[in-house]
Formats: C-alpha cells, structure tokens, sequence
C-alpha cells in the first residue's frame, strides 16, 4: 500500500513523463497541488484582508490581479505587458539560437574528437560553475548596456549545459547503429548527419529543456541590472517607485512562463524523440 | 565470383595493459567464402565466432594474417558487405520503410526510387504494411525482418549475419530459415553466419565451420546439402525428418557438448 502510493506520487510529480494510456490513478497528488495552491492564495488573501501586513509590502491578491490588467492594458514605463514579454522572450531566444549554433558543433567536436575535447573541455569547465552575474559586468563593458550584452550573457549561460548534453548523447550513440552505417558505406560526414546527431538528440533537447530554465533566471537578472524593456527591467522599476503589485504581478508572469517553456519543451522531445523512453 | 578469404587470421584483444600477453580470440583461422557459399559458423559462447564476423565486417582488423576480398586486403567496413545484427540495430528515429532505404540514401539513390526498392524489400519480408511503423513499435521478429530487408537493399557482395534469427519464435525462425535460403539464392551474395542453433546451422549451411573456444580455432567444417535440397523444392520437415540430418545434428552435438565437459572438467 505504501509502495503504491509512493509510485503513484513520483509518477505524477510536475516534472513527471506522461503515463500514456494508463489509467489515471494518479489524480489525488494533482488535487493536493491544487489545495496548496488555493490554500495559499487564500492565505495571502487574509493577511491583506485583515490588514496583518501593509499593502505596501504584501498587496492583495485582487490588487495583483487588478495591477495584471493594468500591465496588459495601459502597460508600465512606457511598454504594455505583452511588450515586456516580448522583449525578454526575444532576448532568451536570440540567446537559445546562439548557443544551439555554437553548442551543438561544440558538443559533436567534444564527444567525436581528441582534439576537440583536448581544446574546449578546459574552456566549458571553466565557463560552467560561473554565475552568469559575475561575468555580466565584463560582458557590458565589451558589448555596452544594448541587447548584445544581454543576449550574450544568456547565450553563455546556456552554453555550458547544451555543449555539454550534446557531447554525453554522441558518447552513447549505439556501437551497432555506428557500425551498421559503416557498414552500409557511410562517410564520416554521413555518420555524423544521419546516425551520430539523431542519436544525441533526445540528449540534446534534454540538455536545451535545463538551459532554457538556467536562461531564463539569468534573463531576468541581467534585466535587473541595465534594460529599458523587459521583465526583470519592469519589476526594478516598479520597486524603485514601491509599486508592490506590479512586482508581484511581474514575478508571478516569469513563473508562468517558465512553467510554459517545460511544457512546451516537454511536447517537442514526445514529438521528436519519441523512441528516447522506451528502449 | 567475388571471394572473401581469411589467412591465418589471429585476434588478439587489444595488448598493453599490463600483461605479458593479451588473450588470443582468434588463433590462425583459414577460411574462404565465395559468392556460393553460405558459410555458418557454430560454436560455444567464447569461441570468438561474433569477433570473426566482426573482422569479416571490417570492424576489427586481425592481429596478424590477412582478410581480403577478391584478392584486395580490406581496410575496413565497405558496403559490399551488408551486416545484420543480434541486436536489429535500426533507426529508431525512421519508419521501417525508411530503415531499408538508409543504404540507398546513403549512396544518393532518389527518394521515389529508393522507397520503391524498400517497399518491394518489405513485401519480401512479408512486412508489406509495416512501412510506415515506427520501428520502436515492431515486435522484435519483425525489427529483425526490417533489419534483413535493409541488408539486402545495399545489393551486397557478402552478407555477415550475427545470430540474425537469435530473438525470433520458433514457428517464425523456421519460416525466416526458408526465407533466408530464398534471399540468399536470388541476391546471389554469399553468405557467413553466426549461431548457437545446430538446427539452424545444417539448415542453412553449404558448409558448416565449428569453433573450439579459448582460443577461437576451427575445429572441423562439415559440408552440407539441405540447404541446397530446399532451395531445390524439399520442404524442410522431410530434411529434418531425414536419417543425415539426425546423424549430422548428433555428430555436430556430440562435437560442441564434448568441448563442453572438457571445459567443464
């Protein structure tokens, strides 16, 4: 019984594979979510009610709400909600494009080559365990306070992760689907192309799923710092005149759409990589 | 005729780590295979039959001696000689159908022609609607026919064939053994399997080759003609039921349990 139910809520974990066909047991952890999340706004909802803590501090959900459409309406400094989504959503995937165009090749070069994984490994771990924030100010006095800046400091966030999946899933293309293109004739360029990357894919769009949500946190921060549009610059804004509401508002959109990019990321690798579960 | 000759071919694992002497796989293996021929290659499991394929292939290169085909030494794997593997080895991320034309699109050949030559492979197979399956979806029988099918579409000189039936039913293995004996008549490639199945062996076989293991030496190879009788119209339960058949099947038996108890002892 208790085994059971610990199956059942690891299955149905946010972050879970879907269970195509089976019934769905699962259901109760999905109402329990739900109850935390109503049990929490309700919560919020009190305490600004009751006037426990100063709206200016912790404004009502309603407020939030309210500040919501505002931001979709009217917009904040200058820019509608949709203008702000827009041009964070450009920046992270201009950076995504980026790293997928020098990542991928980086990757194959690491998991095919000596050479390749002699010259760029040092220069990955390097890159890899630093905040992207420490290197945000180099990067500005180089690229200036632009969208290069931003889009390179995202870009070299998610370099590390979408190098590093690319090389793991060449290093573990199947010995026999190798051998049977060689056999069958195949050129260097024709394993690569034909076998070796559809093979590192499922890795590949793992490794592009994680970056995508390093990419986003560190989107938002560089916004923080110098941007006269966007997300992270909204909420900076709206903290500097105290406009709590909009902050909350401003946060709770980023969490939206890092939610969405798990899901919509997740759709893709069922749609493109289908066979990656099962055997 | 196109002829794939082994000379004095020994295999030894990769040496330097350590030990005197690496362990010989293979120990001076002689072996012609003509485009007559369909060679099977039986033996105990450490007997090295799968590295002689795979040196055949062009996936291993000998230690010392020589493969060559048709007089030229190999340097390596080559589309004259199609593999088909234990493990099916398809593309998971391609239809069956396009699983058979990989060879085909590999040489460049036109995406309607191609489809055209694959799709008449799969009704080969029997498989005619499974062409647009995902492979992944295939019982392993008929992975195992699509692997077969894109072995036959490179038109090859050689076919290598690594316990190919090793994961099929009984009842589909004995079609499958017909099958490859009509393949192998109309391609006119020769032939060089692996297996642990006696029966299979003197099924298919125009010779029989059996391996001693530790190291990998031929032990005895046996001529045989069932093949030949079926290809010639005898069903395959009156060669089974023949009185050869039982005596080749308990010689070759009486051949590979003795090595066994003398392993063993």
């Amino acid at each position: 019984m208790t085994l059971s139910m610990e199956t059942a809520s690891i299955d149905n974990e946010p972050t879970g594979e879907t269970d195509t066909g089976r019934p769905a047991r699962p259901r109760p952890v999905l109402w329990i979510s739900a109850a935390t999340v109503v049990a929490v706004v309700g919560l919020w909802g009190l305490v600004s009610f009751y006037a426990l803590v100063p709206p200016l501090f912790l404004p009502s959900p309603l407020a939030v709400l309210r500040a919501l459409r505002g931001l979709a309406t009217t917009g904040f400094v200058d820019a509608t909600l949709v203008q702000h989504v827009a041009a964070s959503l450009s920046r992270i995937f201009g950076a995504l494009a980026a790293a997928l165009i020098l990542g991928v090749p980086a990757g194959l070069a690491i998991g095919t080559s000596r050479w390749g994984k002699g010259i760029l490994d040092p220069i990955v771990e390097f890159l890899r365990p630093l905040p992207p924030l420490a290197y945000l100010p180099l990067v500005i006095i180089w690229l200036g306070i632009g969208e290069a800046s931003k889009i390179a400091v995202i870009a070299l966030a998610i370099l590390p992760p979408i190098i590093l999946s690319t090389a793991s899933g060449v290093k573990s293309a199947s010995a026999d689907h190798i051998n049977a293109a060689r056999a069958f004739g195949a050129t260097r360029r024709q394993l690569l192309v034909h076998v070796i990357l559809p093979g590192a894919l499922p890795s590949i769009l793992t490794g592009t799923r994680i970056a995508l949500g390093a990419g986003w946190s560190t989107l938002v921060a560089a916004e923080l710092v110098a941007a006269t549009r966007g997300l992270g610059f909204m909420i900076q804004s709206a903290a500097q005149f105290l406009v709590t509401d909009i902050v909350i508002a401003g946060i709770v959109v980023i969490a939206l759409v890092a939610f969405l990019f798990e899901v919509v990321a997740r759709s893709v690798e069922r749609r493109l990589v289908p066979w990656s579960n099962r055997r | 005729m196109s002829m794939l000759r082994l000379e004095n071919v020994s295999l030894r694992y990769a040496p330097g780590d350590g030990r005197s002497q690496a362990p010989l796989v293979l120990d001076r293996i002689n072996l012609d295979i003509t485009g007559d021929d369909f060679v099977v290659v039986i033996g105990r499991s450490g007997s090295g039959k799968t590295s002689l394929l795979n040196l055949a292939a062009g996936f291993l290169t000998p230690s010392s001696g020589r493969i060559a085909l048709d007089g030229q030494t190999l340097s390596g794997p080559g589309s004259d000689r199609a593999v088909v593997f234990q493990d099916d080895a398809l593309y998971p991320w391609l239809t069956a159908i396009e699983n058979v034309a990989f060879p085909l699109r590999l040489r460049g050949v036109g995406r309607d022609q191609r489809l055209k030559e694959a799709r008449a492979l799969l009704e080969h197979v029997g498989l005619p609607d499974a062409a647009d399956r995902k492979v992944w979806e295939l019982s392993g029988g008929m992975r195992q026919r699509v692997g077969i099918a894109r072995a036959l579409a490179s038109h090859p000189r050689f076919l290598l064939m690594d316990e190919p039936l090793g994961a099929l039913d009984a009842l589909t293995r004995v079609r499958m053994q017909g099958f490859l004996l009509d393949m192998w008549q109309a391609s006119r490639a020769g032939a060089l399997l692996i297996t642990h199945s006696i029966d299979e062996a003197l099924m298919l076989a125009t010779r029989v080759i059996v391996l001693n293991a530790n190291p990998g030496r031929i032990a005895r190879v046996i001529p045989v003609n069932f093949a030949r009788d079926y290809l010639a119209g005898v069903p395959q339960s009156e060669l089974r039921a023949s009185a050869e058949f039982r005596r080749l099947h308990d010689g070759l038996t009486g051949l590979i349990h003795s090595e066994d108890e003398g392993v063993a002892a």
